[in-house]
């Protein structure tokens, strides 16, 4: 027992040694890594402000999440990410302290205290089929004491307690195939009245007891032509839909339960008309249709009676009807003018009665408006004020009251797409380092003040003193290099099509710019971008141009339409040309050549089997030329499950005069079979990789040579039954089978089968070595393999001897087309955590050992050095391996807390892991984005080429000075001595 | 004698298996050339024909022989090699035939492949002639399921030409597959091929083929656990006792010490000596000098 003890202590120790811990200290949060927290592009926003506390607004987003901001800053008070399943359909605020969400086509129903976001209760509906839902929190509806909710969501209308969300009644209406449109109740009464469409060509009302459930009364009534779908409702008994012709209006009435439908012809209302289009706001007694690019109010009157009243141009966002004091009701619409927003604040009742109209300058690059919400306080004056919350086409949200931008949040930046990095500018002439430090005075203080703090004598002031000073000093935040490059540019590409340059300094956004169609046509005025290319790196020369990013975009969400092109310039953020390419865009080749101003040279693949030269220039052209023998490409169709190989053919100029068009020919398939194996995730290696050392070291003095290639892809694939969610399938079931193919010939260097296992397959592929995780069934546990692929063809090149008088073949070019003589060593671990992505660390010059990065299923990332997932890892490690560095085996990996790297934070909505070198070899920068985005600098094998950032020069420099007078005084004294000694 | 015996014997066997070798076997009925024991996993089956032969007369096969026990879950298979030269149509270039065999628990494996290699007519010399001086491509296809060709889709492999010549036409199959079905070929000569590629023609024109079946291999995966060797350590029982440290390694804190007073006290005690000898000499050399004045 006692020596299993002093093992295990012994394990300990070693193991702590080993690991170097990467934790850091609690002050030093915050000195090289930031977070931000988004909540995403708001869909429904609800305000509340009538009671004295704090103002506030309930938004629910297109990232599936809940949150609660400061209507005075736009602060986040509470939020709430949902699963990326768990898609939010409403939300209401009932009884007036609850925040009520239903998500998931209805099936989902939460509350949430309204004033810290605490969950209250949880109710989950089972719905029958799939339908559209709705959510209905009556204001004045009183159960036995129960104030009902009533849900309608998979064939279900359910009334559900707001007090605690117990299930007072469901209806089914599934049998009919009954889809409630809206649920309405007359204040004062007891009975709702449901409207919904059997097949979308008859209309029921249902009268229900609210009590009960029960069904009082029930009409129906044909309509033939069928409807479409869209319905606002205008008053409480009265609706409009279009009907399926969409040139038709109906306006249905169920008074007391009789059903009436009244149909005006849309052409009756405008001249030319089209195809109409119900626009969402609701507005009483009035409704919105777009017509012909225009948008036309139209009115409902008493007796079912249309008449148009306004029309406006299409590029209007309008609000909900908001009652306001004196029973009317108001509503806001906002239009563009120039570089101006104008909010107009209209009565429904009479349009020309303008309560409020404000202009505000807006920044162009934020593109349209396109929701609008608002809400009225009292002014000081006890008249009527408006605020309005709007979001825009970047999916920014913003506040705007009293012709004032209030606060603005770049929602934009919680859905990242892609992301490159790019150079600061070069610090000009002139701009003295110098200028940071104030005065020698002060930088004396501030080392006094550190050393305080290394001596542990600094009062909780100084310490504060010292994190500010550590803040201000590192001149972090400036716009220009720095010698370690630790100050970059993210460029992040997001959903909305908009380009943000974020600083890895403090994460502030130093440009940002919507991307703009060249050709400004209808059918295409807002492309979406695609990917990101890093297109202009001068380095070596061209040094006076500006760096400049690619963006690849697309107008349309098909993958056959037409692509286009845009050049941004990353020092000011303005694009620098943009082009319609003509042809679609599949995939994008960045080439390994670069033209005399650096711009690289990229392929981009269409659907008609060509490939695209850009840029489109003759020097292009003709380096292109030169290596169009060894240009080789790959598709990957993993719904046929046929991965091809393809070559240059020749120039495409005898179908079009497009001279950087090229035909492309088919070298090689390698075909899955259907009915076993289904792809489920490829993976290659970062173009632009730095491997250090080619060669590995044994611990017998023997060398492995890795198989760095370029042209590796790695292949998972699983057997189609195992394709579904974790679970859905027995170990005999499901198999996952891994490849590493040869890009070039189509060889297949590796295979490798797991019985009983499952995806989802999350992978890294760096130098010569991939680690992917998977789902073991049989063991029930997640699973890391790594495989490393080692090339024999070289391995005579031990001898010194040879090396020496150059009989070596390290110097001959490699060809794909010689039979690759490898070998793969591989080993699994279990690893205790599902995993949403992994990437690994890169640095300047690949000499630093290298972490995984691990974004885990909390939303946090995990460091995990590459020793553990080594596949030579052996149960007993000899002295030798042991001072190597190996590990002993271990059945799973462990997982240390202090290794997280987001330490106590999460990256809400975690989707990518991001990784660049910095210039300082020890030292990668790691961006980590999802709803949230973090930044740190990451040193895998601590920083061994800098001293850190808190050193203490001046305790340095005493010591030198001590011991210089030291050295000085003694020499003063023994000189004394000596001659007194000569006088004795 | 009994050596010279044994020697005959030996040589006989020598003789024979050459002639074996020689021999014309027509391998139409191969029932009996079963690979037994060969694992539905990993199996790796090297067959290789030799030179020119458009009929697979020549071929050498392998060297397990045992009568197969149940013949009739296994059927013959042949399946076509077509090639192309640079960007033509595809024309048949060779046969594949091998035996299916049919596990008890439903799945297929190909065992047995033999090949037989059509030889270039002399139009393909020519087209191939060409592709050497293009240093063009040279594609070979084989249909995805071999069971009901061409299956899905074909299978396509490619090679410049000029990787193949050497002596004759250097050539070697990979074929990669998962039951029934190939998922690859690796296609090209046996060595090396560098670059940049030399133009060369092959001195014979016939193919030196090989060909290798390859299957997956399953995940290794080492099974340990630490409850288990620290029990075994447990078990044990007798504990190495701590290896005897050295006299050094184990006083050494209070040896340096030591050692410091008595250099002290050495110096020390020679600086007295000196003092005095020095004093001495002092106090003589003013005696001379007094005494030379």
């Amino acid at each position: 027992m006692a020596m299993a003890i002093r093992f295990t202590l012994l394990l300990l120790l070693f193991l702590s040694s080993a690991i170097v811990s990467f934790s850091l200290y609690e002050d030093q949060v915050g000195l090289m890594d930031w977070h931000q927290r988004y909540i995403g592009k708001v869909k429904h926003a609800v305000f509340h402000t009538q009671k004295t506390g704090r103002k506030r607004v309930i938004v629910s987003t297109e990232e599936n999440v809940v949150a609660s901001l400061d209507l005075r800053h736009g602060e986040i008070f509470w939020r709430h990410v949902l699963g990326t399943n768990d898609a939010i359909d409403g939300v209401d605020i009932a009884l007036g302290k609850y925040v009520i969400t239903l998500s998931s086509e209805g099936s989902a129903l939460r509350a949430w205290n309204l004033p810290d976001g605490q969950m209250v209760w949880e109710t989950s509906l089972h719905g029958a089929q799939h339908s559209k839902s709705l959510l209905s929190v009556p204001t004045n509806l009183k159960v036995d004491k129960a104030y009902p909710i009533l849900v309608f969501g998979g064939g279900y209308l359910h009334a559900v307690s707001a007090i605690d969300g117990e299930v007072l009644w469901k209806k089914d209406f599934t049998a009919e195939g009954f889809e409630v449109q809206r649920v309405l109740q007359p204040p004062g009464s007891s009975i709702i009245y449901v409207l919904g469409f059997v097949n979308s060509s008859e209309a029921v009302v249902y009268q229900i007891d609210s009590k009960s459930g029960e069904v009082v009364a029930q009409k129906n009534m044909a309509f033939p032509a069928g409807f479409s779908g869209e319905i606002s409702s205008v008053s409480s008994d009265k609706v409009v839909v279009l009907d399926s012709t969409r040139s038709i209006l109906v306006t249905i009435g169920f008074l007391d339960g009789d059903i009436s439908f009244q149909k005006t012809s849309i052409s009756d209302l405008v001249e030319d008309s089209g195809k109409a289009e119900i626009l969402s706001p609701l507005l009483s007694n009035m409704l919105a249709v777009k017509v012909n690019k225009r948008t036309i109010f139209v009115r409902v009157g008493g007796e079912g009676k249309l008449e148009v009243v306004d029309s406006l141009s299409d590029e209007t966002a309008m609000s909900d009807s908001l009652p306001v004091a004196d029973d009317q009701v108001a509503f806001a619409s906002v239009h563009h003018e120039g570089s101006k927003i104008h909010l107009m604040v209209k009565l429904v009742d009479d349009l020309d009665t303008v309560l409020l109209r404000e202009s505000i300058q807006m920044d162009q690059h934020r593109g349209r408006v396109h929701k609008v919400f608002i809400n009225n306080y009292i002014r000081t004056d006890r008249s009527n004020g408006f605020r309005a919350l709007i979001v825009m086409e970047d999916h920014s949200l913003l506040l705007l009251q009293q012709g004032a931008i209030v606060w603005s949040r770049e929602e934009g930046l919680a859905s990242v797409t892609d992301v490159t990095t790019a150079e600061l500018p070069v610090e000009k002439d002139g701009v003295s380092v110098a200028k940071v430090e104030h005065t020698l005075f002060d930088w004396l203080k501030g080392h006094m003040l550190k050393l305080k703090g290394t001596l542990l004598l600094a009062s909780p002031e100084d310490v504060a003193a010292i994190q500010e000073m550590r803040m201000k000093s590192s001149g972090r935040n400036k716009l220009t290099r720095d010698h370690n490059g630790f100050r970059k540019l993210f460029i992040a590409l997001t959903r909305a099509g908009k380009l943000f340059a974020l600083h890895t300094g403090d994460g502030r956004i130093v440009w940002s710019m919507l991307l703009n169609s060249p050709s400004k046509s209808e059918t295409c005025e807002r492309p979406s971008g695609i990917s990101l290319y890093q297109w202009q790196v001068p380095h070596h020369h061209a040094m006076d141009e500006n760096p400049s990013v690619l963006v690849v975009g697309r107008c349309g969400s098909d993958s056959s339409a037409p692509g286009v092109l845009s050049f941004v310039d990353v020092y000011t953020g303005k694009e620098i040309s943009s082009s319609d390419m003509g042809h679609s865009v599949v995939q994008v080749m960045p080439l390994p050549f670069t033209d005399s101003t650096e711009q690289r040279l990229h392929l981009i693949a269409d659907t008609n089997g060509h490939v695209h030269l850009y840029p489109k220039t003759s020097e292009a052209l003709s380096i292109f030329q030169h290596e169009f023998q060894n240009v080789y490409w790959y598709t990957v169709e993993a719904d046929e499950g046929i991965i091809r190989g393809h070559a240059m053919k020749s120039s495409c100029s005898s179908e079009t005069a497009d001279e950087y068009c090229f035909t492309t020919r088919e070298l090689w398939t390698v075909v899955f079979p259907s009915e076993s194996e289904k792809v489920i995730s490829t993976l290659t290696r970062k173009p632009n990789e730095v491997v250090h050392t080619q060669a590995k070291v044994n611990t017998d003095q023997d060398l492995l040579y890795k198989y760095v290639s370029r042209n590796l892809l790695f292949v998972a694939t699983v057997s189609p039954k195992g394709a579904g969610e974790i679970g859905s399938a027995t170990p005999e079931e499901s198999t996952l089978v891994v490849y590493l193919i040869d890009t070039i010939t189509g060889r297949i260097l590796h295979r490798l089968s797991h019985q009983g296992c499952q995806g989802p397959v999350h992978a890294v592929f760096s130098e010569n070595w991939v680690v992917y995780h998977y789902f073991n069934l049989r063991a029930h546990k997640y699973e890391v393999t790594v495989v490393e692929i080692y090339d024999q063809s070289r391995a005579e090149n031990k001898n010194v001897w040879k090396l020496v008088l150059g009989k070596h073949n390290l110097t001959a070019p490699i060809s794909s087309y010689s039979r690759p003589e490898v070998f793969t060593k591989s080993q699994s671990y279990f690893f205790a955590q599902s995993v949403k992505t992994i990437a690994v660390t890169s640095t300047a010059k690949g000499i630093t050992s290298k972490q995984l990065l691990i974004g885990t299923i909390g939303d946090q990332i995990l460091a995990l050095d590459k020793r553990f997932v080594d596949p030579r890892r052996t149960l007993n490690p000899s002295q030798a391996e042991k001072e190597e560095g190996i590990i002993p085996l271990t059945d799973s990996l462990p997982i240390i807390p202090q290794s997280y790297i987001t330490h106590s934070l999460k990256v809400e909505g975690l989707r990518g892991i991001v990784t660049a070198p910095a210039k300082l070899e020890s030292t990668t920068h790691v961006f980590a984005y999802g709803v949230d985005l973090f930044y740190t600098r990451l040193a895998p094998s601590k920083t061994y080429d800098s001293l850190t950032d808190d050193f203490s020069y001046a305790l340095l420099l005493i010591t030198i000075v001590a011991l210089v007078a030291a050295i000085y005084i003694t020499w003063v004294l023994s000189e004394k001595k000596e001659l007194s000694e000569k006088w004795r | 004698m009994a050596k010279l015996a044994l020697f005959f014997f030996l040589s006989s066997l020598i003789f024979s298996s050459s002639l074996s070798f020689q021999s014309d076997e027509l391998l139409v009925d191969d029932d009996e050339f079963g690979l037994e024991g060969a694992k539905p996993q990993s199996t790796e089956l090297y067959t290789s024909s030799s030179p020119s032969s458009s009929s697979p007369q020549h071929q050498q096969t392998p060297t397990i022989r045992k009568r197969y026990s149940d013949p009739d879950l296994d059927s013959k298979v042949q399946f076509t090699l077509e090639h192309a030269f640079g960007d033509s149509d595809f024309s048949i270039a060779g046969t594949f035939s091998a035996r299916l065999k049919t596990w008890s628990h439903g799945g297929k494996t190909l065992t047995k492949l033999r090949f037989s290699r059509n030889g270039f007519s002399a139009e393909e010399k020519d087209t191939f002639k060409n592709l050497l001086k293009g240093d063009d491509f040279y594609r070979i296809r084989v249909p995805s399921n071999v069971i009901s060709p061409p299956g899905k889709k074909f299978v396509v492999a490619s090679v410049r030409a000029r990787c193949l010549p050497r002596d004759g036409l250097d050539e070697h199959f990979v074929i990669h597959m998962e039951g029934a079905n190939i998922l690859a070929v690796s296609y090209g000569s046996l060595g090396a091929c560098q670059y940049p590629r030399q133009f060369k023609l092959p001195a014979k024109w016939s193919f030196n083929s090989h060909t290798i079946l390859k299957s997956s291999e399953q995940a290794p995966r080492t099974p340990i656990f630490t409850e288990e060797i620290l029990g075994s350590e447990n078990a044990e029982g007798e504990v190495e006792p701590p290896p005897e440290k050295s006299f050094w390694a184990k006083y050494w804190m209070y040896l340096i010490p030591l050692g410091l007073v008595v250099m002290n006290a050495v110096t020390q005690a020679t600086n007295m000596a000196d003092e005095q000898t020095g004093g001495l000499a002092g106090g003589t050399q003013v005696q001379q000098a007094a005494r030379r004045r």
